[in-house]
């Protein structure tokens, strides 16, 4: 998974911290990223991730701590940073005046390379959208323009590419298909930083960061965080699912209860007994009511992370 | 008696030559929580729009909160609550006067507007940030804060276009608790999400492709009828035959 023939790994950010006046955006965090790993920052909005890709790509700089991407120092050597990575920030960014073709021809120039160049690393999300190379780039639908963002970021074949939310509002179907597409750039040795607020897609990573208000809750392979829950998780189902959430908060053995699609989960005290717990909610008048342990997902170990739980 | 707060039979939208709503055909009865699920470029927002009272249909009949589809919008969205993902509060004012300036568009005479305000500010124990600008709060506070404000004027249907996106997964179930609990007061509600956990929350959720309901029932129904465990999968099965592009 991670080579170790390069003498530096692809993302170095040792103690990085960033407010904006009183908003304290990043707080000390550090991590590393492999070469040629797809790493993943999953967090909700406003957690710091995309304060990190603009301190990682050069955009600005951090009030602490320092990072290094490709070897090279964000701020001491941040001319050759950015011709060595691609960024597709959250926001789309593309000129909305040009065509595709000229906004792809654009990028190109910018980095001084031509679009054959680095043709085959483009040529099958390129292909997608070529039957519509001569329209505005604002006459493009959002799955589009998000294919078209991407070719301009790999325009110049870069070392490291920093996605900032690519999937977000994007259904769940065009959402694998945009990590199919990733899965083949990481074949050709690309190393990936992502961000998403979605925490299914953790498992498409080698490697995530859980982040939070600005900090790192954890690190790790996902299988590796997920095995890390540490306690029986307990999903709860039956009739009158918004009354059994109710009468799951009341029970004195139940620390926590949450929706969680068809069920709820439940983290509970040493001394819960499943049984006993489903017979009292029946007693009480609750139909089909069932008790059984689930695996934790990523979900679950975020809340319980975030909650203390 | 009649407890269809949304009814619409075979609407249809066409811009020029293209059909984006392709006779669409559903009711949504008072206190339901309906999930209006589609992939990106089904003709989700379209619809929507139409239902809000912001465009009139091409063909078809219906009405919302009793009014006609047709052609009385305006009148629609006086007695909508509506909710979009971003922009819905304005960030440089309190949370008072973003209170005061809602209520205030929908009507809402002083006295009502004090007593609404006080109940959502202890539901949502923000009794302390009255005076805080919007702007300052945390995504999460502001989502909940613009799901009571969408609902201030107490309407029959409040509409809410993913009102969970990317917000931290503690949050999206406290939204979702108070979404319960709107309908449960008799509030009907209507959602779009992109996030298939939720449409388990639904009473029921219809599911478009290429501009047409494919799929229309209770999550346990619909389950049963694609004969998979997830609301996910069948949302997968249905999106996956669809030809239009985006």
């Amino acid at each position: 998974m991670i080579a170790h023939t390069h003498p530096y790994p692809a993302i170095e950010v040792k103690a990085l911290s960033k407010s904006y006046g009183e908003v304290r955006a990043l707080d000390g965090i550090s991590f590393e990223v492999g070469r040629g790993e797809l790493f993943g920052l999953i967090g909700p909005d406003g957690a710091g991730k995309t304060t990190l890709f603009r301190l990682l790509t050069t955009l600005i700089a951090p009030d602490q701590g320092s990072a290094s991407v490709d070897g090279l120092d964000i701020l001491a050597d941040y001319r050759r940073i950015r011709q060595r990575v691609g960024y597709m920030p959250g926001r789309f960014s593309l000129y909305p005046d040009l065509t595709v073709e000229e906004n792809l021809a654009f990028f190109a120039a910018l980095f001084d390379v031509k679009v054959r160049d680095n043709y085959d690393l483009i040529a099958p999300i390129y292909r997608q959208i070529e039957p519509f190379r001569t329209r505005r780039t604002d006459k493009l639908s959002g799955g589009m323009k998000q294919k078209l963002a991407l070719c301009c970021a790999l325009i110049h074949r870069p070392s490291v590419l920093f996605l900032d939310e690519p999937t977000t509002g994007v259904d769940a179907v065009s959402r694998n298909e945009f990590w199919d597409i990733l899965f083949n750039l990481k074949a050709k040795g690309i190393s990936i930083l992502i961000s998403t607020p979605y925490m299914d897609e953790a498992n498409c990573c080698d490697r995530v960061a859980l982040i939070n208000e600005g900090k790192i809750l954890e690190i790790n392979t996902p299988q590796a965080i997920v095995e890390g829950f540490g306690e029986t998780l307990y999903a709860l189902s039956g009739e009158d699912m918004f009354g059994l959430l109710e009468a799951a908060r009341r029970d004195k053995e139940v620390r926590r209860c949450y929706p969680f699609g068809e069920t709820h989960h439940l983290l509970t005290s040493p001394g819960f007994d499943p049984r006993r717990f489903a017979e009292a909610l029946t007693a009480t008048g609750f139909c089909g009511v069932s008790v059984r342990p689930v695996e934790a997902g990523i979900e679950d170990v975020f809340i319980k992370r975030m909650g203390n739980g | 008696m009649d407890d269809r707060v949304i009814s619409v039979k075979d609407l249809c939208k066409d811009f020029g030559t293209f059909r984006a709503v392709d006779r669409i055909t559903f009711d949504v009865h008072r206190g339901e929580i309906f999930g209006f699920l589609g992939a990106n470029g089904a003709g989700k927002t379209t619809a929507m729009r139409m239902l809000c009272g912001l465009s009139y249909p091409t063909a078809g009949s219906g009405t919302v909160a009793g009014f006609d589809v047709m052609t009385q919008g305006e009148a629609i969205k006086r007695h909508i609550g509506y909710m979009s993902q971003r922009f819905s509060l304005y960030e440089d004012l309190t949370v008072w006067e973003n209170i005061r300036l809602y209520a205030g568009i929908y009507g809402m005479t002083r006295r009502q507007i004090l007593r609404r305000t006080a109940e959502l500010l202890d539901r949502l124990h923000f009794r302390d940030e009255i005076h805080t600008r919007v702007g300052r709060l945390p995504l999460g506070w502001k989502q909940k804060l613009a799901f009571s404000v969408a609902t201030i004027h107490c309407p029959e249907v409040v509409f809410l276009d993913e009102p969970t996106g990317g917000v931290d997964p503690v949050t999206r179930r406290q939204i979702w608790e108070l979404i319960y609990e709107a309908a449960a007061g008799g509030t009907t509600i209507f959602v779009t999400t992109h996030y298939m956990d939720e449409a388990e929350y639904c009473s029921r959720v219809s599911i478009m492709v290429d501009g047409q309901i494919r799929a229309l029932g209770s999550p346990g129904e619909l389950k049963t009828k694609f004969a998979v465990q997830t609301m996910d999968e069948v949302f997968r099965m249905l999106a996956r035959e669809a030809k239009r592009g985006e």
